[in-house]
């Protein structure tokens, strides 16, 4: 593997102070890089995804999504990207299995359905479909390490949400950790992850061993601060400046933006190398790297908090609960 | 007879297999199977109805934009608003920078590998760094890994791949030029999605996207960003994109003639003004040569070899689906969409085709170019290199319309016409994805979703047969096609990708018991 210490500092969040890289790494990290020999193998599965993970990863810019392929891993497996078709892709997989290869990461995006093996089926074997869940278990007893990327694979993500209506959900869907409850799986979420996130974690544990983790198995290193601390719009909220409508300067607190509780440095990393984040467009943001996502109890993902005087006298800082009551007194609010 | 499968078909999106029988070395018959099923109707009932635009997004992460405006039309109308000026052109500045995307991505990562031999590059003797890194690369690969237990991993994800006899373009130049165009082609496709993240906050799933519009108002320095990029694409569109395609026309002609399918279907896509119905790619319905208006109330969903137990042949709005995963004779989690009784081909190939006999100047002028090259006449079109050939065509002309829009924006103006959730309500919302036609359809009841709906273009050709037993339209599309080595039967993969397949967006649920009475047809 070759990686220099300028890609690897710039991957894991551009300067050590800005996001408490420890300096410990940074004087370990070029002779890691000297000794990492070959390129470890990756089997990328995806199970009841949507591919955004997958999608995400090709937006990686610095290293790209070609580097990394042919200097940074071996990538065994991947549906969206691998030139085998049918049984010419499914060997790859039917190897490892039976060859007990233990020599590769796993990487789980798409929460995994257990009600029904039909839910999900990739392949076959012997004349029969194979579920999702059994290439989970299979690969999963052997690989040296588990990632589960984007959040459906984390927490179970969209996919695994009830119907407001059942209080069910369709089809039994897991997240990885659900499905292998004695392994130890690193999560990377995100709905999507940013690539930087997902190719980072990956040299992380390449490079330096297991990221330290926080209290939902993700890298602090990437999660260890909310939105809120490292948002565009923080001198706003320090002023007490709050945006009413969309499109509005300010801070995007009362539109709903879930900033404050969700651990992400996209304000700061933003997307596609710098061109805009989710607060920056004036949107906001919705938890999506949270194990609460897209729930959030019965809240969901966009609430306006002016809108009734209940939900602004349950608000508990003082500052913003006087903010919003100005807004309200101050004319109609729209979302 | 041999039945052949191709279980899982990589390079699309999600889990589609399909099954074919060959006789004398053509496919007679052909089943295609949605192997995947997550609920995403069901899971959006009783929500904030503001929240389905996100929720719908994560239906596909390769066409979230479009599931996105989907959802904001049909929230628009179930609101009673309109998107203002800026928002109409800021949805098409973000919904054309991923069609952008999602066509150079399908034809140079998603095909490409069916037609390019990618070990050419192991005999490469020229001096291109970039070309000579990948060469080093795969070398290595090869004997680092020969005779070791992961020996078939050797050169991933590129091989292993199916094998058969003279599958694979023979000119060395040619295959070397094409990996050296899937390699720019990735950075391109990344400055395509920098575009819709200029406007729309994020991608793949955009952030700004709401109701009446998006969140960004639209600045000087975001425009000069967006147009900085686009400038790079169109180049590598008008320079590479459309030869590339030409070159592989020529290489592989007999395609003119696979995959013909005969049932078209657009529902128009890029709002040319703010009346609604008027589109840069016509909307119609194509049949028997000619083009017909739309109406979206001869709409019916069929379930017979679908695995749903509940009742078929109704109306989406009206559908009452149950999942019955051990259905006998049911084969897929996709049903069967008819329009009249027909089933149809949806994608950039109708929308062209569409356009075209529509009498769209723009449309006309270029495929007319495009015949020219082959002294073919429209009738070509309709076949496996006609659908790659259409989507270069509108990579093209998006990139030309591209320009007005952006001229067109008010910038410092307001991104968005403002809402309020209704107590009740009714909307539809149509748009054309990358792939084809895209309904979304929503009740509202005390201000939450009591039901929501999506007619997704891969249900629509990637579809089962229907009740009657007519094949699905890539089914059918099989029939015919030769399959020269059945345990390498690429020919079929190359029909069925050029479709461009999205599994994720074609597997749904409908909870029925809340009908949509009644909605307003854009």
């Amino acid at each position: 593997m070759t990686l220099n210490r300028r890609e690897f500092i710039k991957l894991m969040g551009g300067t050590a102070a800005v996001f408490g890289f420890s300096g410990v790494l940074l004087q370990g990290c070029k002779k890691a890089i000297q000794e990492a020999a070959e390129r470890t193998p990756v089997i990328w599965l995806q199970a009841q995804s949507c591919s955004g993970c997958s999608v995400s990863l090709l937006n990686a810019i610095d290293p790209g999504i070609a580097t990394v392929i042919t200097e940074h891993i071996s990538l065994n497996y991947h549906q969206t990207l691998m030139g085998g078709t049918g049984d010419a892709a499914i060997r790859v997989l039917e190897e490892a299995v039976k060859k007990q290869r233990k020599d590769f990461v796993l990487v789980v995006e798409g929460s995994i359905p257990v009600d029904s093996e039909e839910y999900c089926t990739i392949g076959m074997l012997n004349g029969k479909h194979v579920s999702a869940l059994e290439w989970v278990r299979e690969l999963g007893k052997n690989a040296k390490a588990i990632l589960a990327f984007g959040t459906c694979a984390a927490y179970g993500g969209i996919p695994a949400a009830e119907s407001r209506k059942t209080g069910k959900n369709p089809t039994g869907a897991k997240s990885l950790a659900e499905i292998l409850p004695n392994a130890s799986i690193i999560n990377v979420p995100g709905c999507p992850p940013h690539p930087d996130w997902m190719i980072g974690t990956v040299l992380h544990y390449l490079l330096k061993g297991m990221p330290e983790l926080d209290e939902y198995k993700r890298p602090k290193l990437f999660f260890g601060k909310t939105v809120h601390d490292q948002c565009e719009h923080l001198p706003d909220y320090k002023r007490g400046r709050f945006a009413k409508h969309w499109g509005d300067e300010g801070c995007l607190y009362l539109l709903g933006c879930l900033g404050m509780d969700s651990g992400c440095d996209i304000p700061k990393r933003k997307w596609l190398g710098g061109v805009n984040s989710c607060t920056g467009c004036g949107s906001g943001c919705i938890g999506c790297t949270e194990p609460v996502f897209p729930d959030y109890g019965q809240r969901g993902l966009y609430k306006h908090l002016t809108a009734s005087l209940d939900e602004i006298n349950s608000l508990e800082e003082p500052q913003i609960r006087a903010a919003v009551l100005n807004l309200r007194n101050g004319g109609s609010i729209n979302g | 007879m041999a039945k052949i499968y191709l279980d899982p078909i990589t390079r699309i999106e999600g889990h589609l297999s399909i099954e074919v029988d060959v006789q004398n070395g053509k496919v007679v018959d052909a089943k295609s199977k949605g192997d995947m099923f997550r609920g995403f109707e069901k899971i959006l009932q009783g929500r904030n109805p503001v929240d389905a635009n996100q929720i719908t997004q994560r239906i596909c992460g390769v066409c979230p934009v479009s599931h996105g405006i989907a959802s904001s039309k049909c929230l628009d109308a179930a609101f009673g608003i309109k998107a203002n000026k800026n928002g109409r052109l800021l949805r098409n500045l973000v919904l054309g920078a991923n069609f952008l995307q999602s066509h150079i991505l399908h034809f140079y990562h998603l095909c490409a590998l069916d037609f390019v031999d990618i070990t050419a590059i192991l005999n490469y003797k020229g001096s291109d760094a970039g070309l000579k890194a990948v060469q080093a690369w795969a070398k290595e690969e090869l004997s680092l890994k020969k005779g070791r237990i992961d020996q078939i991993t050797a050169v991933g994800p590129f091989l292993p791949r199916y094998e058969a006899k003279d599958a694979y373009i023979a000119d060395a130049d040619l295959n070397v030029a094409a990996i050296a165009h899937y390699l720019q082609a990735l950075d391109i496709r990344t400055k395509a999605h920098k575009m819709v993240t200029v406007f729309g906050g994020r991608a793949p799933h955009l952030i700004g996207l709401v109701p009446g519009g998006l969140t960004q108002v639209p600045t000087k320095a975001l425009i000069r960003e967006y147009k900085k990029n686009l400038n790079d694409v169109e180049k590598f569109v008008n320079e590479i994109y459309i030869k590339d395609v030409i070159a592989v026309a020529r290489a592989y002609s007999d395609y003119f003639k696979l995959g013909k399918y005969d049932n078209h279907l657009s529902y128009g896509v890029f709002e040319s003004d703010d009346s609604g119905s008027s589109f840069m790619f016509q909307q119609g319905v194509l049949s028997g040569g000619k083009v017909d208006k739309l109406d979206t109330s001869l709409i019916r969903e069929q379930v017979r070899y679908a695995r749903y137990k509940s009742a078929s042949d109704l109306h989406p709005l009206k559908g009452q689906t149950e999942p019955d995963p051990h259905k006998g004779g049911a084969y897929t989690w996709l049903k069967a969409p008819r329009y009249d009784g027909k089933p149809m081909e949806v994608g950039p190939l109708p929308r062209v085709a569409i356009s075209y006999l529509s009498g769209n100047a723009a449309v006309k002028r270029e495929v007319d170019a495009v015949l020219k090259e082959f002294n073919a006449d429209i009738s070509a079109v309709f076949s496996v290199l006609g659908r790659h050939a259409a989507r270069a065509i509108e990579s093209k002309l998006l990139c030309i319309q591209i320009r007005e829009w952006l001229d067109e924006l008010e910038t410092g103006g307001a991104p968005r016409t403002p809402y309020e959730i209704p107590s009740t309500g009714e909307g539809e919302g149509l748009v054309e994805a990358p792939r084809g036609a895209l309904g979304h359809w929503i009740v509202i009841e005390d201000k939450k979703i009591a039901n929501y709906q999506c007619v997704v273009p891969t249900t629509w050709f990637c579809g089962p047969r229907d009740d009657r037993g007519n094949l699905g339209p890539v089914e059918q599309a099989l029939i015919g096609t030769p399959i020269a080595d059945p345990a390498n039967p690429i020919e079929a993969a190359r029909v069925v990708r050029s479709f461009d397949p999205c599994i994720a967006c074609a597997v749904h649920i409908v909870e029925g018991d809340r009908e949509i009475t009644q909605f307003r047809v854009c």
